[in-house]
């Protein structure tokens, strides 16, 4: 599904990324780990297609097609859902016209008709059940006012709306007390399928207990210097990533 | 050889027209008025044209403007047309009763006088001027000010006519009375009308003013209106300006609040070649409550100015301003705000805020909010902001499947709807806001059952 090859970014004339080799399968679930500025969030970014970052080296191929060809709402409508590890607030758009505009714009992308307002407001309804979103949050604007948890579900719940067949989902964890954390993660988790696939970048182990992944790769510097199975995970939340930053050192 | 060339002030060539034409300037006026009249022209003598040394006229240069061979219409010029044929107004919950202006003066010639059963009037200006000389003694050029300002000197010369409004004590009108004010001629020309809006004690009213050009030569248009708010009396009033971009227009609008009332005043300016709107507020007693927005959206070579002066007299009163601008080719603005605390007025709460958005480099916009305070326990804030669209929330939309386009769209609209939402009539509300839409969308800005052209 998601193929990247020695993918190198900047962000004004600062090399963020180094290098990145990853290969993401349909039905699979990664878990991207990694210290503090090691360029997760630059990653999940570049993907989505956010101009701020230049690309100068390397390829991303996405179902079959050259990914970085593509503006971000065309990424979006060919099933690209970013998830914000920081979901901006926008005040005077309504989360109801942003849905729509959104999903009948992706609809409208794969030639389809708009969806009539009955069958989105039944979408919604749907949907907000799945991640237990209050009604009262949906008729407010975009994240607008939301604490920081109440964004993170709203993260999730317009997955959920969108259906897309990558997430990517940056620091979903991060700001959720238990209880919201495993609302978000059974929201992943039932919105799992083989058809689609998940990469989740996070800083702890904690939210890999609930969405449980099939590799681990470790970030660091830029570029990918450790992969394996969700056992990794365990041995970097004993260990922490100072071993590994050791290891790299010396090679 | 050069021929010789005499300079004629812009001021002498209004001074030259008055004094050629004051008989019929002042035929249809009571002895009182064009007293009033003969005063103003002496000031207007004194004070001539603000030029841009004018710190409150410094980015708009109306002597220039005015220094054109526009006909100043003396007379109603009859044109006929039949109403329905060109504009239709279906927004629901107006008073289906609509005021005409016909480039400044009461359309309905036949009709120039209504008196409503509970003893509300509306009508032409000049005919109620001669019917009811002890409200237009009290209150006729009470409020503007002639003795500092050029352009209010110049109009309380010259206004003949205009729309005059009075609703009498415990009186509540519930349906907005819609006046539109229609430029239309083969010819360009100037108007200068003038209105006046009286509201007693406890009274309430809601009014809704409509700016059009119906045909396409250049118009110029130097209107002041005045409105007594009456002690507890509520009052309010939108405008909406749509005029093509060969007109230019200033407006002067002189509000006197008493005791405990309230005032929501709004202008939204969807076009206009240039537009420099005054509105000038005194809170003359304790407990009012006025709030004053706008909301501009300009391109193309268009230049709006916004100046709001707010004197808070006496104590416990609250004003809230929000300006709000889309700019985009190379469009200028202006917004000149100012609040005045005066000593007595403790508990003053004054708020004001000036926000611009400029789609291009080619946009202009200066922007002064300020505040004098005498007063020591108050709570007043001001600001400005003038900047782009948010890239974060345009990539936050666009991340979602929304294409550029319609992504800053929305961001434009949630802009200007701060504004919008607060227009009171919900009819006209939602009407804006299909227009305000369709402006930024780019697309004609009109009505659909009106068959107006505007712009």
């Amino acid at each position: 599904m998601l193929s990247i090859k020695n993918l190198h970014a900047n962000i004004e004339g600062n090399e963020i990324l180094t290098g990145v080799n990853l290969e993401v399968k349909a039905g699979e679930v990664h878990a991207i780990m990694g210290p503090n500025g090691s360029g997760k969030s630059t990653l999940a970014s570049v993907l989505a297609g956010r101009e701020l970052f230049e690309v100068t080296e390397g390829k991303v191929k996405y179902l079959g097609n050259d990914l970085l060809e593509l503006s971000p709402e065309e990424r979006a409508s060919e099933g690209i859902f970013l998830g914000f590890q920081y979901p901006i607030e926008i005040p005077g758009v309504s989360m109801v016209n942003f849905m729509k505009t959104a999903v009948n714009e992706q609809r409208k992308h794969k030639g389809l008709e708009p969806l009539s307002s009955q069958d989105f407001l039944k979408l919604m309804r749907e949907k907000k059940a799945l991640v237990e979103l209050d009604t009262a949050l949906a008729n407010r604007s975009v994240n607008e006012g939301f604490s920081g948890g109440e964004k993170k579900r709203n993260e999730i719940f317009q997955m959920a709306m969108l259906e897309p067949k990558l997430s990517i989902l940056d620091e979903t964890d991060s700001g959720l007390d238990i209880d919201a954390l495993k609302i978000v993660a059974n929201g992943v988790n039932k919105l799992k399928s083989s058809e689609n696939a998940t990469v989740v970048i996070t800083h702890y182990q904690r939210l890999l207990e609930y969405i449980v992944p099939d590799y681990v790769h470790v970030l660091y510097n830029g570029k990918i210097i450790k992969s394996g199975n969700k056992e990794l995970a365990i041995e970097l939340e004993k260990k922490g990533y100072d071993w590994l930053k050791k290891e790299e050192l010396a090679q | 050889m050069s021929l010789d060339t005499v300079k004629i002030e812009t001021k002498d060539k209004f001074i030259e027209l008055y004094q050629e034409n004051k008989e019929l300037i002042q035929n249809d006026s009571p002895d009182y008025i064009n007293e009033i009249r003969n005063n103003a022209f002496e000031q207007f003598k004194n004070l001539g044209f603000p030029d841009k040394k004018s710190e409150k006229y410094k980015y708009t240069d109306l002597d220039k403007e005015f220094n054109n061979g526009y006909r100043t219409y003396l007379s109603p010029k009859n044109i006929k047309f039949q109403i329905n044929d060109i504009f239709r107004c279906d927004v629901p919950e107006l008073n289906t009763k609509v005021i005409l202006l016909l480039n400044g003066w009461y359309y309905d010639r036949e009709n120039l006088i209504n008196e409503l059963p509970n003893g509300a009037i509306v009508g032409s200006l000049q005919a109620a001027a001669k019917l009811y000389p002890e409200i237009f003694r009290k209150h006729f050029a009470s409020y503007a000010d002639v003795e500092n300002e050029g352009m209010v000197a110049l109009n309380t010369a010259f206004a003949q006519d205009g729309v005059f409004v009075f609703v009498p004590k415990g009186v509540i009108i519930e349906k907005p009375i819609q006046i539109i004010n229609i430029l239309m001629d083969e010819e360009e020309g100037l108007t200068q009308h003038r209105n006046l809006f009286v509201l007693e004690e406890n009274s309430q009213a809601s009014i809704v003013v409509c700016d059009h050009t119906l045909s396409t030569p250049n118009f110029l248009t130097n209107s002041v209106s005045e409105f007594y708010i009456g002690q507890n009396a509520h009052f309010d009033f939108s405008r909406m300006q749509n005029e093509h971009n060969g007109s230019k227009q200033v407006s002067h609008l002189y509000f006197q609040q008493e005791r405990n009332s309230y005032v929501n005043a709004n202008t939204i300016s969807l076009h206009g070649g240039l537009i420099r709107n005054n509105v000038n507020v005194l809170l003359n007693g304790e407990g009012c409550e006025n709030n004053t927005y706008g909301l501009y959206l300009t391109d193309k070579g268009q230049h709006i100015d916004n100046y709001v002066h707010m004197d808070h007299a006496f104590p416990n009163c609250t004003s809230n301003q929000l300006f709000k601008g889309v700019l985009d080719d190379f469009a200028t603005g202006v917004f000149n705000g100012k609040v005045l605390v005066r000593k007595d007025a403790q508990k003053t709460q004054a708020f004001q805020a000036n926000n611009n958005i400029l789609l291009t480099d080619d946009n202009d916009m200066n922007t002064k909010p300020q505040l004098e305070i005498y007063a020591d326990d108050v709570k007043c804030s001001h600001g400005a902001t003038v900047g782009q669209l948010d890239e974060d929330a345009l990539f936050y939309l666009r991340a979602r499947g929304i294409n550029k386009k319609e992504s800053k769209l929305l961001l434009m609209y949630a802009f200007a709807n701060d504004v919008i939402k607060t227009i009171q009539v919900p009819a006209l509300k939602e009407r804006i806001q299909d227009l305000v839409d369709k402006r930024l969308r780019g697309e004609l800005s009109r009505c659909n059952s009106c068959q107006m052209h505007c712009c």
